[in-house]
């Protein structure tokens, strides 16, 4: 069975510190928050890079290239009748202390595995995009 | 420079209390908690006139129906309590941070007996509708709140339960350690014997490997009995000043040292290594603060709110190897009440109640006081492990009968 998201999106209160982050998809992109000073990413965003804590932090597009570190196959009828969905804990490609939660879709969820090569891909949901994954093209 | 007193070796634990315990027994949460609270209070050889302190986890109204228990000033009020400290709250070292703050509390002379309580009415609450998850196990639709905070990053993709987090912890388990589900079956085949020998207990009938590797999934590769069953109940203890210890009726339980580092993020997605989480710095703060190593352990009380939980704590606490535990409890045997290290000997939380870290806490105490009835662990146990919590929220302590080292 091919693998979707769960029956009910809960969805995220967009406000001046992450909207961007939930937004982004409206143009096919993904994005965090990149230091100006140090270059490197972080995430959830915050008002100042956590790493040299300069305040100098921007929005600034990945790849959308992830790996599987863990997932799980949820089973629980947390709403009656639902069919079982991926739930994927994705490293980005761009660095590898920056982890998402999400949903692994478009194959089959028996397939899935750890180290597994997948892309960005978004569903839309009233003022919200959310990143879900997919096993990526060139993996294939 | 000296190294600073270990001040938690001020405190002892000199009452336990419990009140009735079981599936959707119907009554309040504090008519559970005031049963549970005189119960250790006259088991500390006090009456409540002597409490001077009170503390509790997690306080006033957090989580979802039946999780929080009555706040501390509900119980203070009930009993009319005329406190010289006083403290509640969520955020610490797991569900023993109640216990810490309390042991300091006393080593501070802010109060010499502080009453300590957690109550759960999860079962009730749940009724015939079973567990929840977080955010009304995401049911939703226009209308309903939207989340900010660590929820955002995870209820959206349907991760509404911790169950589904710490699944993802056993999964990485699985790949690199090896571990099975024959191996995880262990914790709950050996808290389902326990349970059998506890009469307190709420699953008390066997349970075979058959069962474990037939029951249904949860959330992979955790299955229904992975997960710990939600129940009503309450404990409470009394932390005590130590030079209280000789005046106890009862063997009082002294603290020896208590962990409590977060050393990683304070996140369930963020964490360096999701093959431990906070288990690996709260034990290690443990071990900085005591003399006594992992072989010294008499018996092991070990979060069991997830069965993998159980696992990472053994290996965390150093009494196996990383990544070995799977091949520790095959078998059973070694942790088994007469093994090298007997573990959740009452039941644990996955066949005695979602006590929420306090049934450990209550069966740790009992075990040194040997009071474990036909679960009693041969040979006088003089010290146990305490762990509560799992992810980003860990605590643990070392309890000896006696003053210890």
């Amino acid at each position: 069975m091919t693998a979707s998201g769960p029956p009910i999106r809960l969805l995220p209160r967009l406000d001046e510190t992450n909207s961007f982050f939930w937004t982004a998809g409206e143009e096919g992109e993904l994005k965090f928050l990149r230091c100006g000073e140090c270059g490197k990413l972080f995430h959830p965003p915050a008002p100042l890079c956590a790493y040299c804590l300069s305040r100098s932090v921007a929005p600034s597009t990945v790849s959308g290239r992830a790996r599987i570190h863990s997932f799980t196959v949820n089973h629980q009828q947390w709403v009656p009748g639902s069919d079982p969905y991926v739930i994927a804990l994705v490293t980005i490609a761009e660095q590898e202390d920056i982890r998402l939660t999400t949903n692994l879709v478009g194959c089959d969820a028996s397939d899935v595995h750890i180290g597994m090569e997948v892309e960005v891909t978004f569903e839309a949901h009233d003022d919200v995009w959310l990143p879900l994954f997919r096993p990526s093209a060139t993996s294939l | 420079m000296s190294r600073p007193e270990r001040l938690e070796r001020r405190a002892v634990i000199s009452g336990i209390g419990q009140s009735q315990v079981g599936r959707r027994i119907g009554r309040g949460e504090l008519d559970l908690t005031l049963e549970a609270c005189l119960a250790a209070v006259a088991d500390a050889g006090l009456t409540r006139d002597d409490i001077d302190g009170l503390s509790t986890y997690p306080g006033a109204g957090f989580g979802p129906g039946g999780f929080a228990g009555p706040p501390s000033p509900e119980v203070q009020d009930a009993l009319r309590l005329r406190l010289n400290w006083h403290d509640g709250g969520i955020e610490g070292p797991g569900q023993l941070r109640a216990i810490f703050s309390a042991c300091l509390a006393v080593a501070a002379g802010l109060a010499r007996h502080v009453l300590v309580y957690r109550t759960v009415t999860e079962a009730t609450a749940q009724g015939s509708g079973g567990r929840q998850g977080i955010g009304g196990g995401g049911g939703g639709s226009r209308g309903v709140p939207r989340f900010s905070g660590f929820m955002q990053w995870t209820l959206p993709f349907g991760a509404v339960s911790a169950a589904n987090w710490i699944a993802q912890i056993a999964q990485l388990r699985v790949h690199r350690f090896g571990l099975t589900r024959e191996q995880l079956a262990q914790i709950a085949l050996n808290g389902r014997r326990n349970a059998a020998l506890n009469e307190r207990a709420i699953y008390r009938e066997p349970l075979t490997l058959e069962d474990y590797l037939g029951a249904r999934m949860v959330s992979t590769p955790l299955c229904l009995y992975d997960c710990d069953a939600p129940c009503d109940g309450s404990t409470a203890v009394v932390v005590s000043h130590a030079d209280y210890a000789k005046d106890a009726p009862r063997p009082a339980c002294h603290v020896n040292a208590i962990g409590t580092a977060l050393r990683g993020r304070p996140s369930w997605d963020q964490f360096d290594d999701m093959t431990t989480f906070s288990a690996r710095d709260a034990a290690a703060s443990m071990w900085e603060r005591t003399e006594f190593r992992p072989q010294d352990v008499d018996v092991a009380e070990l979060y069991d709110g997830f069965s993998i939980l159980t696992m990472v704590w053994l290996e965390e606490l150093g009494f196996c190897a990383k990544g070995e535990s799977g091949k520790f409890v095959e078998g059973g045997k070694r942790i088994a009440l007469d093994g090298e290290l007997p573990l959740n000997t009452g039941g644990g939380q996955l066949s005695a109640g979602r006590l929420h870290g306090f049934g450990l806490l209550h069966e740790a105490c009992l075990q040194l006081r040997g009071e474990g009835e036909a679960r009693q662990v041969p040979g006088a146990p003089q010290v146990a492990a305490v762990a509560a919590g799992g992810g980003p929220i860990a605590g643990c302590m070392l309890l000896t009968r006696g003053p210890g080292s």
